[in-house]
């Protein structure tokens, strides 16, 4: 199934209400870029998914020299099946705890939404809950008192507890993206770092259905 | 929503394909009608006329006076079954029971009979429950229309199950526990009737309080949430899942597709309608059984009074390890009006430790300032019957009845009944939660304690975990219910 490039994504999930790291996309090194540093780097376009995997991300870059430097590297990285491609430079955002958050369909259940904890060890700790779409904020509320990891959302090593109504409007807003579109086959917001308490997605992945879903035509039914 | 009335309350009821051969469902479903007394008519259709177990029995439904009978009990060959089925509806019928096999779970010849079976029903306007399912049990109609054997006593459970043999089980524990059922059933191939049929049934039936189900597939997992959600909101549901279904696992791109086990959904799912999710067959039935005879709590706060130290710390683990429930701290007028009561050696804390300190109406007077204290929104008491085991070991040996032991064997006996009736009659006037656990309801069940706890209408939980974990379902539904505006 065809993915939309992490920056097409990003700005779908931010008109949403999905708070995402500041970012700018360039496609030559000679375009000027005006973001604060440290920043990442990454090769970006609709047929990257895995970026990580193929080495493509470049963190903690802290000058415009050696963003200069990542930029000419990963463009140079990208292969014909690539297609267009463009380098997305993003804000770094520092915090030592990461959710997962996300919109799956369900062969049998339709359109999901899921909230976890994320970060590496995302899959094996598997701590995630999931809801049908459309969610209230009541049940995003819940989805949150749900993970077992309930110590990591409280005040942690010195940072705030997790902004717990930033994360249900962020929930609710990713539940109205998905249910109110029919192509919307998967979105990925891995990792949303919390920094300063506040959930940021710095990462989007939203995969395009060719396929209309029949979950949406329920979603609309009975509203929230 | 088809009216299943005539399913679990019918007049009457017809067994199609009576045999004499004991080991037939022709003969065991009207041996079990008749066995567990069921007061409407009966009547047996067969091939041949004669006589079983004092049933005349007929060799066509036209001898069936119409009106007569709204349950038909279906043991006949697939063959056989459309036509009586429309035989059966010139007589009255509403409702039949297919326990007959050879329908979709035989193949595709068994698929397209079944279709058939479904058409001809809807034709007729009958409610077709089955195929290839057990049966029903509805005790407050007297009724046991079914192939196997457990008729529970009758009570406010209702239970719909996907797998008749779990049916049996609930019924069975229900039986052991003392827990009457409303209604039971084995979908079998759910052919007409499923599992959310017999629900928004149960949702309305005056004879309910709880619902229990146990399902495996759901087909259509979203149709069966857009109906139990309202459901769940006037009554609880306890459900127990068995298997994970293929294409669960969405072969997506994405970190969430690979998180998305269909297991997963289906727990987000339930929690989202309000369905409380039991991991084990015991523990579903113990939430079902505490929904139907205990009040739900306000709050998180409960209290342990305990007879022993070491029951209460165990208990106080589990409290706090639960997700909907909290050792609640104990105020100083609650302290102070404890301290009135016990000697000076009590745990001074919650467990209320009674550290043997009790006299005759010491466990009665205790119980009922703790649940009577505003902060306390459910008490877990520990200790019931052990004065009587200790009676049991004199009565039953050399030394009884003398040395004074026929009067002290008859006070112990006593006092258990007592604190067990205290526990209930407590319950009844506060409002509150009072769950009663000791080993002795598996190991010692007519043991005094035990059994007063039974006849109150109680459930005696066989651990304090058990209770905790049964507690814990019913203040996750109350605080569910808050929530989501019930």
């Amino acid at each position: 199934m065809p993915t939309l490039s992490e920056a097409d994504s990003r700005v779908l999930v931010a008109d949403a209400g999905v708070p995402v790291s500041a970012f700018v996309t360039v496609t030559s090194t000679e375009e000027p870029i005006d973001i604060d540093f440290p920043v990442v780097a990454k090769l970006c376009g609709d047929a990257i998914a895995h970026k990580s995997e193929r080495g493509l991300v470049r963190l903690g870059i802290s000058s415009p020299d050696e963003l200069q430097a990542a930029v000419t590297e990963l463009l140079a990285a990208a292969t014909p099946e690539d297609g267009d491609v463009s380098v997305l430079v993003s804000t770094m955002i520092e915090g030592r705890r990461e959710l997962i958050a996300g919109v799956t369909i369900d062969p049998q259940f339709g359109t999901t939404i899921m909230l976890g904890f994320g970060g590496i060890l995302a899959e094996a700790v598997a701590d995630v809950t999931f809801r049908l779409a459309p969610i209230t904020a009541v049940d995003a509320g819940e989805m949150i008192d749900e993970l077992a990891s309930q110590k990591l959302l409280g005040e942690f090593r010195g940072e705030p507890a997790v902004d717990r109504d930033q994360l249900i409007s962020l929930m609710v807003g990713l539940s109205e993206l998905a249910a109110g579109r029919d192509d919307i086959a998967s979105i990925d917001l891995n990792p949303l770092i919390i920094a300063d308490g506040k959930p940021i997605a710095v990462d989007a992945l939203v995969e395009i259905s060719t396929t209309k879903t029949s979950a949406a035509t329920i979603n609309t039914e009975k509203g929230a | 929503m088809p009216d299943l009335r005539p399913l679990f309350e019918p007049n009457g009821v017809i067994v199609a394909g009576a045999s004499t051969h004991p080991g037939k469902f022709g003969f065991v479903s009207l041996h079990n009608i008749l066995r567990c007394g069921f007061e409407g008519q009966v009547f047996a259709l067969a091939r041949e006329e004669g006589e079983i177990l004092g049933v005349p029995v007929l060799d066509s439904p036209d001898k069936i006076p119409h009106g007569a009978a709204e349950l038909l009990f279906i043991c006949t060959p697939s063959a056989v079954n459309e036509q009586l089925l429309r035989d059966c509806a010139a007589r009255g019928v509403k409702a039949a029971f297919c326990a007959a096999g050879g329908y979709s779970e035989a193949g595709p010849e068994g698929t397209e009979a079944e279709q058939r079976l479904v058409a001809v029903a809807d034709e007729l306007g009958i409610v077709l429950a089955g195929p290839n399912g057990q049966g029903i049990t509805s005790p407050p109609a007297h009724l046991c229309a079914q192939i196997t054997a457990p008729y529970p006593p009758a009570g406010s459970i209702a239970i719909a199950s996907q797998s008749g043999n779990f049916v049996s089980s609930f019924n069975n524990y229900a039986i052991n526990a003392g827990i009457g059922v409303s209604r039971s059933v084995s979908a079998g191939n759910a052919a007409s009737t499923g599992v959310i049929d017999y629900l928004e049934w149960f949702a309305d039936d005056p004879a309910t309080a709880v619902s229990l189900i146990y399902v495996e597939g759901i087909e259509d997992g979203r149709a069966f949430y857009e109906r139990v959600k309202p459901l769940a909101l006037k009554k609880p549901i306890v459900v127990l899942k068995g298997g994970a279904t293929e294409g669960g696992q969405a072969a997506a791109a994405s970190h969430t597709g690979a998180l998305a086990s269909n297991d997963a959904i289906f727990s987000g799912m339930a929690r989202q309608a309000g369905i409380v999710r039991a991991a084990t067959v015991e523990e579903a039935f113990e939430a079902a059984a505490t929904f139907a005879t205990q009040p739900l709590p306000k709050g998180r706060n409960v209290a342990v009074l305990t007879t022993a130290g070491g029951w209460g710390v165990v208990t106080a683990d589990a409290l706090t390890s639960a997700a909907n429930l909290d050792l609640a701290p104990l105020p100083d007028d609650l302290m102070a009006a404890l301290d009135e009561k016990l000697p000076p050696r009590w745990s001074k804390g919650n467990p209320i430790d009674l550290a043997g300190g009790e006299t005759r109406d010491t466990i009665p007077e205790v119980m009922e300032l703790v649940a009577q204290h505003d902060t306390i929104d459910a008490v877990v008491y520990l200790g019931v019957g052990i004065q009587s085991n200790q009676a049991s070991l004199m009565k039953d040996g050399k030394f009884y009845p003398d040395h004074g032991l026929e009067r002290i064997v008859s006070y112990h006996e006593r006092q258990d009944a007592r604190f067990a009736t205290a526990a209930a009659e407590l319950s009844a006037s506060t409002g509150k939660p009072i769950l009663t656990a000791t080993e002795l309801a598996v190991a010692q069940p007519n043991n005094p304690g035990v059994a007063a706890t039974r006849d109150s209408g109680r459930l005696c939980y066989p651990t304090s975990n058990r209770a905790v974990t049964a507690l814990d379902h019913l203040a996750w539904y109350a605080s569910y219910r808050q929530r989501h505006g019930a």
